[in-house]
């Protein structure tokens, strides 16, 4: 926060690994940061989600707040570095939530630090409701963020529908950083629903994501469709009575792949779900961790061939996590598939051999690669990590 | 509307283009005949026209990849058409322009259930896109009111939006990839039949980008099982102040329905007259629906009526059938062909935050009375997509002018409030010279930006979404 009578913050200083600090509290002097940057320079919101990357460490969490939050619209503007804690708990006072759930990342990567706004939209992160509710991206409504000139640029707006022009809004979702560093975000929040339930099938694996797909094929409005070390688990939200009639009706479908239990205490419902959306199983777990984006159906021969110790379904198997062996290669072991593998988790030796993310067709790659040197024309923003 | 200066140097070629076309296209592909070309002149923004050079009428992505070849090669504009249905003169041609329709490009490709999509040819029209899964109780969710005639094509273009897209979202939140052809006649595969993209998020960029980063021929979409039922309520007010403050409750009591649409005196005495829907005689009517099972319906539509009785309604009609539900329906299907029938009409399609709504629509009436041409309004009250009418007389001189201007001056009112100049319909020529006042010039550089990279010599569907002025170097260069 930037308080009122806190004392002023260097503005530059070396972070626990002698990296130099830039610290920035308003978008004009990211603005000049950018400008003035001498060569790369690794954003930072929390620090939550680093993957590596190099240069100077421009921290942005000093540009928080929350400028503008309107329950009956639905939105909810604020700057980048505002913690993700803090936007939670005024949603939760109203009654409201981000319904794409996001994940904390801390525990899977071992960082510590305040989970941020821009962090989230940089990445992307989006948590087990991605299947119902659409992803951190399709609540994105605006956008302003320095580019690599120094230039401010907004995007979007705070409305719901907005089809004014290109929709950057969608392009800086999950860009990493690589476009621009983020000041500020409007989103699109929902209601909490009264209540939730979860139906939990043990001792399923082959055909856990069978069952998750005759779920999510119902008309029964599936808010998750998961797999891990607690079963394989089913949730739906809503008004009582129909979470009730739903759930009735889901257990009858999926009685034909073994015994349903309907867990309805909130507390419990709230741990397993936390569990899948932060891969609570591969915590403190060694290996490395890598991320499965593909057609549900591919998933389960994908995982056969992977050579992965353990993996957690997500998104009816449209998401996978893999814990695999130290340095392997998940995309070589896969061959060509449909879909992109992101190295999550691994050691600096790996990292320096394996690309965190997939390497795109060469078209593809030459339209990202384009877009990148027009919005970054120095390639000084987090250089090297998305290609 | 100010265009460009047409190219002479591709008008003196036209013969030489055509037979460029003609080369590696079906004779019945090609079309520069000026009575053919004629029906290209102009989409549903019917007040712009201009016969193109010539249309194609392309089979497949290879044939459009040939085509574009050719037009690259001789530095021909192109202008990608679906159905011709934008409200915004995005299809509108320049003459020095060649019109390619994907509408023959209409095949479903896959229907794949259990991973809840569907592959079709670009040129499919929406309202078949249902139609292919329906029977096996799925469906697709944007539902334009064009939905019979436009192509998902076009949807994608403009990021087109529906009634029901409270709950479901917009054409980029139901896409997952596309087949896209770049002006140079290369082929790209963007996204697929996972979800998210692996790298830059380039799907979100293309989808509302106006036909001007390449032409798409097919697509992947998302199908969802269609929910067990449905049911509209119709509620009257008094007061548009009290209407808009009724269905902020709603939204807040945690009730999501699927449409809530909003429709002030004007268009209710108009629809009624027209259609005869039995709408009661009042200042402001909410229809909004709820989806589910019987019970879950029940249990819905009792939240909704204790929070409109709050409110004081002057009427509370819950549809107690298939039939009262279409009765419920009826009108606010027909109101534009219920604005049509009495006047010319110009639409809009700002959004504003819902919770402006009440002094937005005092200030359209006030500024109504100054100009003198009347508005109805019809909306979607849950996300604040607005759609005023204005009533203008195509054969009075001048009304037009004094439309457009009513007009900008709405969008204007819209952008002031914190909204936007367009919800769903797109910027096309309609809406680009009023782009600076949303956009700053570095926004609008940054958007330019992606057309530079994509469409390198700016060929692709011109004088379209930027304002010319600030377009100019790139279109010259
Ligand atoms: C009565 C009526 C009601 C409407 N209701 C709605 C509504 O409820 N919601 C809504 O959002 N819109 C609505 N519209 C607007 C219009 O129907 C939509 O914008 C629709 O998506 C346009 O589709 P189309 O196929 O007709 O595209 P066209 O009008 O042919 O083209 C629209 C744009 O798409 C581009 N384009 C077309 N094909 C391609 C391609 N293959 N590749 C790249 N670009 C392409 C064109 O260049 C143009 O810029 C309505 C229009 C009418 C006339």
């Amino acid at each position: 926060m930037r308080g009122g009578g806190a004392a002023p913050v260097p503005p530059e200083y070396l972070d626990h690994n002698e990296s130099r600090v830039v610290r920035v509290s308003s978008e004009i002097e990211v603005a000049d940061a950018v400008r003035d940057a001498p060569g790369p320079l690794r954003i930072r919101g929390g620090g939550t989600r680093e993957f590596g990357g190099a240069g100077a460490v421009l921290d942005v969490s000093g540009i928080a707040g929350i400028t503008l939050y309107e329950p009956g619209a639905l939105t909810l503007v604020a700057k980048a570095g505002t913690p993700l804690a803090e936007v939670e708990a005024v949603l939760a006072a109203e009654g409201q939530r981000l319904a794409f759930e996001p994940a904390d990342w801390r525990g899977l990567l071992g960082t510590s630090g305040e989970p941020t706004l821009g962090g989230m939209v940089a990445g992307n992160v989006s948590g087990p409701r991605r299947v119902q509710a659409g992803a951190c991206r399709d609540a994105l409504l605006g956008v302003r963020f320095v580019d690599g000139t120094g230039a401010v640029i907004k995007n979007g707006g705070r409305v719901m529908k907005n089809v004014t022009g290109y929709d950057l809004v969608k392009l800086v979702a999950g860009s990493w950083g690589t476009l621009g560093v983020l000041t500020e975000v409007s989103l699109k929040v929902l209601p909490v629903p009264e209540t939730s339930a979860t139906l939990v099938i043990g001792g399923l694996d082959g055909a856990a994501v069978a069952a998750m797909t005759e779920a999510l094929t119902s008309p029964y409005d599936v808010t998750g469709a998961a797999h891990g070390p607690e079963g394989t688990l089913v949730r739906i939200e809503g008004f009582a009575q129909s979470v009730a009639y739903r759930a009735a009706e889901l257990a009858k479908r999926l009685a034909r792949f073994g015994a349903v239990e309907v867990e309805r205490d909130p507390v419990r419902v709230a741990g397993l779900w936390r569990g899948v959306r932060d891969v609570a199983a591969f915590h403190g777990a060694e290996g490395d961790v890598w991320r499965l984006s593909v057609k549900p159906s591919d998933a389960p021969g994908l995982v056969a061939r992977s050579g992965a110790r353990q993996v957690v379904y997500d998104w009816g198997g449209g998401l996978v996590w893999l814990l695999m062996p130290e340095g392997a290669d998940l995309r070589a072991a896969l061959g060509p598939f449909a879909g992109h593998a992101t190295l999550i988790r691994a050691g600096a030796e790996t990292r320096a051999r394996i690309p965190a993310f997939q390497p795109e067709p060469p078209a593809v790659a030459a339209l990202s690669r384009g877009l990148r040197q027009r919005f970054d024309p120095r390639g000084i923003f987090n250089p090297g990590l998305m290609g | 509307m100010e265009m460009p200066a047409v190219d002479a140097r591709v008008m003196a070629r036209k013969s030489e283009i055509v037979a460029g076309l003609r080369a590696v296209l079906p004779a019945d592909a090609v079309i520069d005949d000026p009575t053919e070309t004629k029906a290209y002149e102009c989409d549903a923004l019917s007040a712009y026209r201009c016969p193109p050079l010539a249309a194609i009428l392309p089979r497949s992505t290879a044939e459009v990849a040939a085509a574009l070849k050719v037009c690259d090669a001789m530095g021909v504009p192109v202008v990608p058409r679906g159905a011709g249905t934008s409200l915004a003169g995005g299809a509108l041609p320049t003459a020095d322009s060649v019109i390619l329709g994907v509408a023959r490009m209409n095949r479903v490709l896959e229907v794949d259930y259990a991973n809840r999509l569907i592959r079709v040819d670009a040129g499919r029209t929406n309202l078949s896109v249902t139609g292919a899964v329906e029977a096996d109780g799925f469906f697709y969710a944007p539902d334009p009111s064009s939905q019979l005639a436009c192509a998902i094509a076009g949807n994608i273009a403009m990021n087109s939006g529906g009634a029901h897209c409270l709950k479901y979202g917009v054409t980029t939140n139901n896409l997952l990839g596309v087949t896209l052809v770049l002006m140079d006649g290369s082929v790209v595969e963007i996204g697929g039949a996972h979800m998210d993209a692996g790298g830059l998020d380039l799907l979100g960029v293309i989808c509302g980008s106006e036909g001007q980063l390449g032409v798409v021929t097919e697509a992947t979409l998302r199908i969802l099982p269609k929910p067990e039922g449905a049911r509209p309520v119709l509620i009257g007010f008094n007061s548009n102040e009290v209407a808009g403050a009724c269905v902020a409750d709603i939204i807040k009591a945690g009730v999501l329905p699927v449409a809530i649409e909003f429709m002030d005196r004007p268009c209710i005495r108009a629809c009624e007259d027209f259609a005869r829907a039995g709408y009661p005689d009042c200042e402001a009517l909410l229809i909004i629906e709820v989806e589910g099972a019987e019970a879950e319906i029940d249990e819905q539509l009792g939240l909704i009526r204790q929070i409109a009785m709050r409110h004081d309604p002057v009427e509370f009609r819950e549809s107690g059938s298939e039939e009262e539900s279409k009765k419920i329906w009826l009108g606010r299907k027909s109101a534009f062909g219920a604005m049509g029938q009495i006047n010319d009409y110009m639409c809009l399609d700002g959004t504003i935050p819902v919770s402006a709504l009440p002094h937005v629509l005092k200030r359209i009436g006030e500024m109504s009375r100054d100009c003198g041409l009347d508005v109805a309004n019809v909306f979607h009250a849950g996300d604040g997509n607005m759609h005023p009418l204005i009533l203008y007389d195509a054969n009075k001189p001048g009304d037009l002018e004094l439309c457009e201007a009513f007009g900008a001056d709405i969008l204007k009112l819209c952008v002031e409030v914190g909204g936007c100049l367009t919800g769903e319909h797109g910027v096309g020529i309609e809406k680009r010279d009023l782009m600076g006042v949303q956009y700053d010039g570095p926004d609008m550089e940054a958007q330019m930006r992606v057309k530079d990279v994509f469409d390198p010599k700016w060929l692709l569907n011109p004088a379209k979404v930027f304002p010319l002025a600030a377009s100019s170097g790139r279109r010259d260069g």
